[in-house]
């Protein structure tokens, strides 16, 4: 194998941190060995990327290999009868789903944008908007199958090999990399969803929502107005949905679809989506973001039901291409924490009452409902979540970085945790705290077992576990 | 130099990774041990930046890596040993100091000699020296950073030429030619960059308090210590200029020797 001469300049997904790597492309495991072994010979460090949709640097290696998992994407088995499918894992969630849907099937959890691959979601642990109620992706994988930098092939499932199985899902990808990934699809009766939109007035309504209404559906998700304060913070929508049970629906094979599930490139039939990014640019500032949530907010005063695709509702992200770019030239951060049904309405008053009081509100906040799970690295919890963007720029950046440190002060001390696909200013100490010391040496055992030359190196790897 | 290629101590700890919020941008200095270079690696040290410290002076570059460690208070430099005349070990030094700082966004390449010749002494054996250390040295780096930065649409190229090319003078041929070749390679490097993203910043110092020309000069006409040398240049650094003079007077006088005519140069003493 031949690494390319040249480095390539690659990102995070917000446009917000870049570093050079050697790109290399492998189609087989066994140029995936190749590069390790090169690796080893030229003191360089290796990491797997798969579609880039970290906001973080868990995709990044400066100065090293990184491999781009994209070229090994084929579903190569898919049982419309069991509703097993095996892929390579550079196969995304939007082959996935248009894969088994036709057949009346769904992924058993998906994320917000169709456009990550299984490699990724596994490394990542990746949950959806049923976390509640179907876990994380991880919960769903049968068995997969992976190339450890010492060259050997491991077969893992909850069964066999179930210290690497619970460690390599969730392991941000530095124990091996996976080569074929297979997953438990969901049966569905219909490619539609019913859906409740309902208004929250303030974070206690909002989180109570989230609480009471996450055991009467399969999906539940708050969007959260982070501008507005006083007796309205923490206010937004909530929107709940259920699948439809058979019968619902009278004519399933037209609704599941793949032509009847894609989100429709053009606004009102003539805009092109492609475009849009543009015209959300100026509004991307407090004042701006203020004037679009009110006007959300208010929109979102009549509660109502409706039925929508399964693709509407989850792929979100995906609704405006190239979205993250109205971020402008400092591009954007993610932060997440999940914090405890207990102490998340007290958290996330200070947490936002901090950020307006900062003048730094976050443009974008989204709220789930959670659960703990087995995996080793996990970042789930029995309580919420929130999600909340933030616009960086050269004059924000020194008070913005303060500001998070607060936060993480506040949700540690809350019990919460943080997540590795989104969180790009978390703290080693950080994450020893959150993690613990017992989680960590684990992994790091696990690590030496796996990796003894260090090979798989992330940037993240090097900021939280270095 | 075989092993040139590698940290002298494998287990020195690598700098921390940059952030979003905490850039942390990342330099090599070639040429780190020396007057200006040192008190330059200081300033940037002390600026945020994480360094790679390139010289053949491994001594007086361990000690200067220590000391803007221990004054940081985490891992902020990293040393090679390289001598800027063997060309054909640039990449491979390259490749190393990115790997283990995680990326490159500027680089300085200070890495000079000088010769002071007698009126009468043509030596070409030095004036050689010069030329492959001042002129050839930089474009063997810089040759192989342009590319990097061209690619990635950003970062900076700073190179430490000198007042000394702005002319050709009776005083020292061989080192005026090797900083004027200097000055006029970064001229062209930042008209093929400067459309990239990439800035090019040619410094052009006039005098500084630096061993080699404490020893050699008598009359330091506005000489400056290697410290305000280092913070002028920061500051040019900052503002992304495209030329500066260090210290600043001299703009103004090679403004006029420059426009002074041969007919009167050519019968001048200095």
């Amino acid at each position: 194998m031949n690494i390319t001469k040249n480095f390539t300049q690659l990102e995070n997904f917000g446009h917000s941190l870049s570093a050079p790597a050697y790109l290399v492309q492998p189609n087989t495991t066994e140029e995936i060995y190749e590069v390790f072994q090169l690796a080893k010979k030229k003191g360089l460090t290796v990491t797997a990327r798969g579609a880039g949709r970290s906001y973080n640097d868990v995709a990044l290696t400066g100065g090293g290999i990184v491999l781009d998992m994209r070229g090994m994407n084929t579903i190569t088995d898919w049982d419309n009868f069991t509703g097993l499918i095996t892929a390579q894992p550079g196969t995304t969630l939007e082959q996935l789903w248009q894969k088994v849907e036709p057949d009346g099937w769904w992924p058993p959890v998906v994320s917000g944008t169709m456009k990550t691959t299984l490699g990724g979601c596994l490394s990542a642990n990746i949950h959806g908007k049923n976390n509640f109620k179907m876990g994380t992706i991880g919960e769903h994988v049968v068995e997969f199958t992976a190339i450890l930098p010492t060259g050997a092939e491991v077969i893992c499932s909850p069964k066999k090999n179930a210290d690497l199985f619970y460690s390599m899902i969730s392991g941000l990808g530095m124990l091996g990399i996976f080569t074929s990934i297979t997953l438990q699809m969901k049966r569905i009766h219909s490619g539609l969803l019913t859906v409740d939109a309902l208004p929250v007035h303030n974070l206690h309504e909002h989180l109570s929502a989230l609480l009471g209404g996450a055991p009467n559906n399969d999906y539940i998700v708050g969007w959260l107005d982070c501008i507005a304060g006083g007796k309205s913070l923490g206010r937004g929508q909530i929107h709940a949905a259920r699948y439809l049970h058979e019968g619902e629906d009278s004519n399933p094979q037209e609704t599941m679809k793949v032509s009847n599930q894609i989100l429709p490139p053009r606004i009102f039939g003539v805009f092109p989506k492609s475009l849009l990014h543009y015209f959300m640019a100026p509004f991307t500032n407090n004042l701006g973001t203020w004037g679009v949530n009110t006007a959300k907010y208010i929109a979102s005063l009549r509660k109502h039901t409706f039925r929508q695709s399964h693709a509407a509702f989850h792929f979100l992200l995906d609704y405006v291409p190239d979205w993250e770019l109205i971020y402008g030239r400092g591009g954007l951060i993610q932060y997440q924490s999940f914090v405890p049904k207990e102490t998340a309405e007290a958290a996330w008053t200070e947490v936002l009452k901090l950020a307006q009081k900062n003048k730094l509100p976050s443009y974008l906040g989204v709220t789930k409902r959670h659960r703990p799970d087995k995996f080793l690295l996990t970042h789930a919890v029995d309580g919420f979540s929130l999600a909340m963007d933030f616009k960086v720029t050269n004059n924000n950046r020194v008070k913005l970085h303060g500001m998070l440190q607060e936060f993480d002060r506040i949700v540690l001390q809350a019990g919460g945790k943080f997540y590795f696909a989104k969180n790009s200013e978390t703290t080693a100490a950080t994450a020893q705290s959150f993690y613990g010391n017992e989680t960590i040496a684990k992994f790091k055992k696990l690590k030496k077992r796996c990796d003894p030359n260090g090979l798989l190196e992330s940037d993240l790897y090097r900021r939280i576990f270095g | 130099m075989s092993d040139s290629s590698k940290p002298f101590d494998q287990t020195q700890p690598r700098p921390a990774p940059a952030t979003p919020l905490n850039p942390r941008r990342r330099g090599i200095v070639v040429g780190a041990s020396g007057g200006i270079g040192a008190a330059l690696s200081r300033k940037l040290a002390r600026e945020g930046l994480t360094l790679a410290l390139i010289d053949r002076n491994k001594n007086a570059l361990q000690s200067l890596c220590d000391e803007i460690n221990r004054a940081a208070g985490e891992p902020r430099a990293l040393v090679y040993e390289h001598d800027v005349t063997q060309y054909d070990s640039v990449p491979d030094i390259l490749r190393r100091a990115i790997a283990d700082l995680g990326g490159l966004d500027t680089f300085v390449y200070i890495a000079g000699v000088i010769h002071f010749p007698a009126m009468d002494e043509f030596n070409f054996s030095e004036d050689h020296k010069m030329v492959e250390v001042n002129l050839l040295g930089a474009m063997a780096w810089m040759s192989a950073i342009a590319p990097l930065f061209q690619n990635a649409k950003s970062g900076q190229i700073v190179g430490i030429s000198s007042v000394a090319g702005d002319r050709g003078r009776v005083g020292n041929p061989g080192y005026n030619a090797s900083k004027a070749g200097l000055t006029n390679y970064l001229e062209a490097l930042r008209n093929r960059l400067t459309r990239h993203g990439v800035n090019v910043l040619t410094v052009k110092p006039g005098f500084v308090k630096t061993t080699a020309t404490l020893k050699n000069v008598k009359n330091l006409m506005f000489a400056v210590e290697p410290d305000i040398a280092a913070d002028l240049i920061w500051d040019g650094m900052k503002k992304r200029k495209q030329t500066i003079y260090v210290a600043g007077i001299w703009k103004w006088i090679m403004l006029v020797i420059r426009h002074i005519p041969s007919v009167i140069f050519r019968r001048l003493s200095f």
